[in-house]
């Protein structure tokens, strides 16, 4: 606090940043809430009742024609699969790759992490006619196992990168230490280091998970059958030839925010403790 | 227990030479300090013994056994770090019987170990808290239990006391002396704290530049510096130099300083007249108003109670003056001192290296 600030602007300031931070709160979510508030509301009131916060009579009819009658929880199900398996995939090779970067010196190190940055330079719509040559090859077109691929293959670089920073917040002493007290580097791995680094792979694995739960792209433009598609693609069947039906569409949206926030809430005292690692060092 | 033996030690990162060549026997339960600036290899050459560091070139032997090819885990020593590198994630038990429970120790047997440590080191009422609710000086005690639970052949420690206060390190320092003059496991401890080298060591190695500069008991050091750097190093306050010419008169040798003052130096050195030397004094064995007629101009008193330390210019130079007792001079007063010639160090200015006289 700055010393001889009056009691009035303290005031003042702590309202102008909680004002800030609580229209920032609004604004960030202010889209779910419209879209949880269109999933309730009953079809013959959509268009007839103009703006309003909130339905006059509020309806569970869109959710139980959502999963009752249309192919959506074959799509929820698709996604999950493809992003839990993406994201231990992801999680696995990029804390091994990580680790090696931020432990070894070996040849072309640099220029494997430069090639990882470049990855990441390239719009995707430049790369998905080749990748749709290759996949088609491959036979893997229109398969889950295609998506997971091509999931891991992009979110390793990224991953790479976040779980190096975080071995390299590990002091390298312990490790020594270890080895002197008599682990092997790979018992040292275990039993010291991992266990510091399951915030990061907390971390990595949330990132991921949400990166190929919402990806629409690939899925758009690789999935054609209907008992392949993700949910972010399934969400494009509401829409019709002659309407959208939205009441419906948002609420298969609620459904497929449900795992992302249960996810989150998981994994929450992983992120925090991450974020505080470095605070006890030493 | 074991002895150390370092036998033509060199390390190289590339081109780049870290040390070389370094010759060193550590004797079975000796003390042995590392000490120099930092940069100097010191650090390099204990990572070298415990193992996590490659070794360039020659031969490490602890004990009988040649080790350079053996990992550290198969080294049989314990290492206190800098940082104690405690596991954030177990509680201080688990720490210090981390060792034990990786050879399968039987699980009373290092309950019972890590127990009589921590009691030796008084955390015994810590054994459930985690490091992080530990204060600096109780991670350094849990770090010194880790290491003395193993019972290891050889105790190594990289500047373990750097990140406490200066009280504590004062402390510890009593502390570790007291605990190897108990356990008499071979010691090598690094630092860059010529004081800390001083009043734990058995032996002091001072290294610089990647080479041993000299090799020593603290008094051999202190009395009989071999060269310039070590004659610097060793001493708090440091040794005085003043650069000055050999004037021999008959059976008397004179250093004479660059204002024409001279100082007598010991006739028995084989120095020629005319020849340029360097010449090292300490500062308590200058006499604060000597019968001689030496003459320096005060500077700067500072009083320390027991004794007086004076900052006077002779020849030019700043020149240290450690005296016991208190003192009625005044800064910009002139006094004579007087300063025994078998109390004079003579060194070659061009090579540092110590001139001794004639056997």
């Amino acid at each position: 606090m700055i010393a001889g600030r009056s009691r009035k602007a303290r005031i003042l300031g702590s309202i102008g940043l909680y004002g800030a931070v609580a229209a920032y709160v609004i604004f960030a979510l202010f889209p779910l809430f419209w879209t949880l508030k269109i999933s309730v509301t009953p079809q013959s009131l959509l268009y007839s009742e103009g703006i309003t916060l909130w339905p006059s009579s509020a309806t569970w009819e869109n959710y139980k024609t959502v999963l009752q009658a249309t192919d959506f929880p074959r799509y929820f199900l698709n996604s999950v699969i493809v992003s839990v398996i993406t994201a231990v995939l992801v999680t696995i090779i990029a804390s091994a790759a990580g680790y090696a970067m931020s432990r070894f010196s070996f040849r072309g190190k640099t220029t494997v992490a430069v090639t990882l940055l470049l990855t990441q330079t390239f719009p995707l719509v430049m790369v998905i006619p080749p990748i749709y040559r290759i996949m088609g090859e491959l036979g893997l077109t229109n398969s889950l196992t295609g998506l997971i691929i091509i999931y891991t293959a992009f979110n390793i670089a990224f991953a790479t990168f976040l779980m190096q920073s975080f071995f390299d917040g590990i002091p390298k002493d312990l490790e020594e230490a270890a080895m002197i007290d008599g682990c092997s580097r790979s018992q040292a791995l275990r039993r010291v280091i991992i266990p510091l680094t399951l915030p990061g792979m907390g971390a990595t694995l949330g990132f991921v998970f949400t990166a190929a739960w919402s990806e629409l792209l690939f899925a758009l433009m690789l999935i054609s059958s209907d008992s392949q598609k993700t949910f972010a693609v399934g969400l494009l069947t509401f829409i019709g030839k002659f309407a959208v039906d939205w009441g419906q569409m948002m609420a298969a949206s609620v459904l497929a925010l449900i795992p992302a926030c249960l996810f989150f809430g998981f994994l929450q005292r992983y992120l925090v403790t991450g974020l505080t690692a470095g605070a006890v060092k030493g | 227990m074991a002895s150390v033996t370092i036998t033509n030690v060199q390390k190289n990162y590339g081109a780049m030479n870290v040390l070389s060549a370094v010759d060193l026997s550590i004797a079975d339960g000796e003390f042995v300090v590392l000490v120099g600036p930092s940069g100097c290899g010191k650090s390099t050459l204990l990572r070298m013994i415990a193992g996590l560091e490659e070794i360039s070139a020659g031969e490490i032997r602890i004990g009988e056994r040649v080790v350079n090819d053996v990992a550290p885990k198969d080294r049989d020593i314990a290492m206190v770090f800098q940082s104690y590198a405690l596991y954030p994630h177990m509680d201080v038990a688990s720490n210090m019987g981390f060792s034990l429970m990786l050879r399968k120790t039987a699980k009373e047997l290092v309950l019972d170990r890590v127990g009589a440590a921590a009691k030796r080191l008084g955390l015994d009422v810590l054994l459930q808290r985690l490091p992080r609710q530990l204060s600096g000086g109780q991670r350094q005690r849990v770090a010194m239990g880790r290491a003395i639970v193993r019972d290891p052949q050889v105790f190594l420690f990289d500047e373990p006391l750097s990140n406490l206060d200066a009280k504590l390190r004062v402390h510890m320092r009593t502390e570790i002396k007291a605990l190897h003059q108990q356990l008499k496991t071979t010691s090598v401890y690094v630092t860059h704290d010529q004081v800390e080298a001083m009043t734990m060591a058995d032996r002091i190695v001072v290294m610089h530049d990647g080479v041993i500069q000299q090799v020593g008991t603290p008094l051999e050091l202190y009395d009989h510096p071999a060269n310039l750097f070590v004659a610097g190093f060793i001493g708090s306050p440091g040794m005085n130099f003043l650069p000055a010419v050999v004037n021999r008169m008959g059976a008397n040798v004179g250093a004479q300083l660059t204002d024409g003052q001279t100082i007598a130096i010991d006739p028995g050195l084989p120095v020629e007249d005319g020849e340029r030397i360097t010449i090292g004094i300490r500062p308590e064995n200058i006499e604060v108003g000597g019968t001689d007629t030496l003459k320096a101009r005060i500077e700067v008193i500072e009083p320390l109670g027991l004794s007086t330390q004076f900052y006077t210019k002779l020849a030019d130079l700043q020149v240290c003056i450690y005296a016991m007792g208190r003192t009625d001079r005044k800064p910009g007063d002139t006094m004579g001192i007087g300063i025994k010639a078998s109390d004079v160090h003579v060194f070659n200015p061009a090579t540092g290296q110590r001139i001794e006289p004639k056997a």
